[in-house]
């Protein structure tokens, strides 16, 4: 039942996911791309929930729908691309060569991926459920990655810096 | 574990039912006489002028992306937070320094923006 | 019956009452604001539809449906349908995480009072709350029109704001009672150690956070009637209007009962597990304790709305940024050095 279970989750959020990605990149109106993307990291969330990261899957939520995707669709209404089909440019080279290159970034990575790792993890390991915690993560954090913890920290500091910079010129 | 979040998905699930049927359900019951004034948008009475997909001031632009940054800071402290209490005395302490310097280079990011008059609403 | 098909019923079940509760609790609030704002400025309210006017809410309701759904032509409308949803959606599925009673037995089985124990509980409300700025921003902005814009835009920049007050003022919380999960915070408070008592700070920051999230006055600029017709819902009629304002007001009551759980001791009745009372009494009596905290924080949040001015924009946004932030970080850091230094 259990590993039942599982596999249904799996198939409907993996489809979830395939189909609002396509979605997201074949839509027009950059607003339902948004809307797609959001839709694909919800299901992203679900698939870390399978793998028992649960404070991974509720983060993904908070940080990446509920705050950067705020963000993405705020730039999409402060540019307010009027006419969208200025958008679509015609076919050329540039359009041509970005395709090449993307298929051969995903086949590098599926090879990757499929002859790295395939049969080799199977099954989660008895102490993922543990592990997914946040408890276990914040001892972790605290006691065995301190100091990536606060170079974090000063990571962020750097971005808000670099926004302002940013920002600056329109303001003054 | 996963059990756990099964009644979160069943949820979800009853409230997106009950938010699809209840968006179909007045455009079938109501009336549906239509006419060009209904349709326009509301401008107090005046023909709407342009259109509303316009630009606006960039400080919302900056509200959102400081938000994201303090808000990613925000999310490091909840697993320092819940760990802190079963710690034994010596751990604690090196805990505590590790969060207290964590949140003092927040604040400086903070007083930057401050400074920077960003977060200035005139 | 396999033992996960009784399992599902009794989540099913347990989702019926708690959302049919809810949204009998919504109508009324309606209802029982109507009549305290009445009261306070001394009119009657509404008193005909059924005795004292009880049956109001079911008259609005039904009026609602039957109204004309009209889209404006120039808006977007699979988004102008989308956002109502997004908002009603967060806000009936928030109430899963939320305990509103011990576990009791009931025909030899435990059933736990929350509809689901997760260990991530805060943090799921707070993600749900995050994805609430959505509906009010969508709505703004697929409307197109300019009151409803502005309306949305200035809610979307208002509630991310205090979202990082709120989140940061739970933290304390958090650090006192080692958990994530929210009927373990509610067995921390037992007897006198309600959190309120432990974060008066915190609690006053998550409460005036939880006013600006609701959209509530003296936070209501996303709504504003006075200057922005109506905000971000100036273009929405019938059901679809019905639902905002169906989410507005079950926000409030979620609010209520989050505020309640985490600050005022949940379910928890001082010392009343040890009076010796038989089992089901004392569930019971647990289960009324709890409606009861709930309802006075609704009376609350009414009581306040009738009451205070609404702020100016830039004073909302230097409360959030300047002075709760700050105080919040602060707070933070005293409950953990409390914390150290009590060990």
């Amino acid at each position: 039942m259990e590993w039942k279970l599982e596999l249904i989750l799996f198939v409907l959020l993996s489809v979830m996911a395939v189909f609002s990605a396509i979605m997201m990149v074949t839509r027009r109106s950059p607003i339902n791309s948004a809307i797609f993307l959001i839709i694909n990291f919800f299901a992203s969330a679900g698939i870390y929930l399978l793998l028992q990261a649960q404070f991974i899957a509720v983060i993904q939520v908070l940080v990446y729908m509920g705050a950067i995707m705020v963000l993405v669709i705020f730039v999409i209404m402060l540019l307010n691309l009027q006419d969208e089909s200025k958008l679509s440019e015609q076919f050329s080279y540039k359009k041509l060569t970005s395709l090449l290159l993307s298929v051969l970034l995903f086949c590098l990575l599926g090879f990757s991926v499929f002859f790295g790792f395939s049969g080799k993890f199977t099954s989660i390991s008895g102490e993922a459920e543990k592990l997914g915690t946040a408890e276990s993560l914040g001892k972790e954090l605290v006691l065995a990655y301190s100091v990536p913890f606060e170079i974090a920290g000063l990571l962020l500091l750097a971005a808000v810096v670099g926004a302002v910079v940013l920002a600056k010129k329109s303001f003054d | 574990m996963l059990e756990g979040y099964i009644p979160i998905f069943i949820i979800i699930f009853i409230s997106a039912a009950f938010a699809f049927l209840n968006i179909n359900l007045s455009s079938l019951l109501g009336p549906n006489r239509p006419n060009k004034e209904k349709l326009s948008t509301y401008e107090s009475g005046m023909e709407p002028i342009g259109t509303a997909h316009d630009r606006f001031s960039i400080k919302y632009y900056m509200v959102a992306v400081s938000f994201i940054v303090f808000d990613i800071e925000v999310v490091f402290l909840y697993p320092w937070a819940v760990s802190f209490l079963n710690f034994p005395k010596p751990e604690m302490i090196y805990s505590f320094v590790i969060g207290l310097i964590f949140i003092v280079v927040l604040a400086v990011g903070l007083i930057y923006e401050y400074k920077k008059g960003v977060l200035k609403w005139d | 019956m396999p033992e996960w098909l009784i399992e599902l019923l009794i989540t099913f079940a347990k989702i019926a009452v708690v959302h049919g509760v809810l949204l009998t609790a919504v109508a009324y609030t309606v209802y029982l604001e109507r009549r305290v704002s009445a009261f306070i400025q001394n009119r009657i309210g509404p008193n005909r539809v059924g005795p004292e006017g009880l049956l109001q809410p079911l008259a609005d309701v039904i009026k609602l449906l039957m109204k004309e759904d009209i889209v404006p032509e120039r808006a977007n409308r699979f988004v102008h349908a989308l956002a109502p949803g997004i908002s009603i959606i967060v806000a009936l599925s928030t109430i899963a995480v939320v305990p509103f009673g011990d576990t009791i037995e009931l025909f030899g089985r435990q059933i736990k009072l929350q509809i689901a124990d997760v260990n991530v509980g805060i943090l799921y409300i707070f993600a749900l709350l995050s994805l609430g700025v959505y509906g009010i921003t969508l709505s703004g902005w697929a409307s197109n029109s300019k009151y409803s814009l502005l309306g949305g835009l200035r809610s979307s920049a208002q509630m991310i704001s205090y979202e990082l007050s709120m989140g940061l003022s739970v933290i304390g919380v958090i650090i006192i009672s080692g958990t994530l999960q929210l009927d373990e915070i509610v067995y921390a408070q037992y007897g006198w150690k309600w959190n309120i008592i432990l974060q008066p700070v915190g609690f006053i920051i998550f409460l005036v956070a939880s006013f600006a999230e609701t959209n509530r006055l003296p936070f209501d600029l996303p709504e504003a009637e006075q200057e922005l017709v109506g905000g971000y819902h100036t273009e929405y009629s019938s059901m679809k209007f019905a639902l905002f304002f169906l989410a507005e007001y079950a926000a409030i009551i979620v609010s209520s009962a989050v505020i309640a759980t985490l600050y005022l001791g949940g379910w928890q009745f001082p010392y009343l597990q040890d009076f010796g009372l038989p089992q089901i009494v004392t569930s019971i009596l647990q289960v009324l304790t709890f409606s009861v905290k709930v309802v006075a924080l609704v009376f609350f949040f009414i009581w306040i709305r009738w009451t205070i001015p609404r702020f100016r924009y830039d004073q909302l946004m230097d409360l959030g940024w300047k002075v709760m932030l700050p105080i919040a970080l602060a707070n933070l850091l005293v409950t953990a050095l409390v914390v150290l230094l009590l060990k």
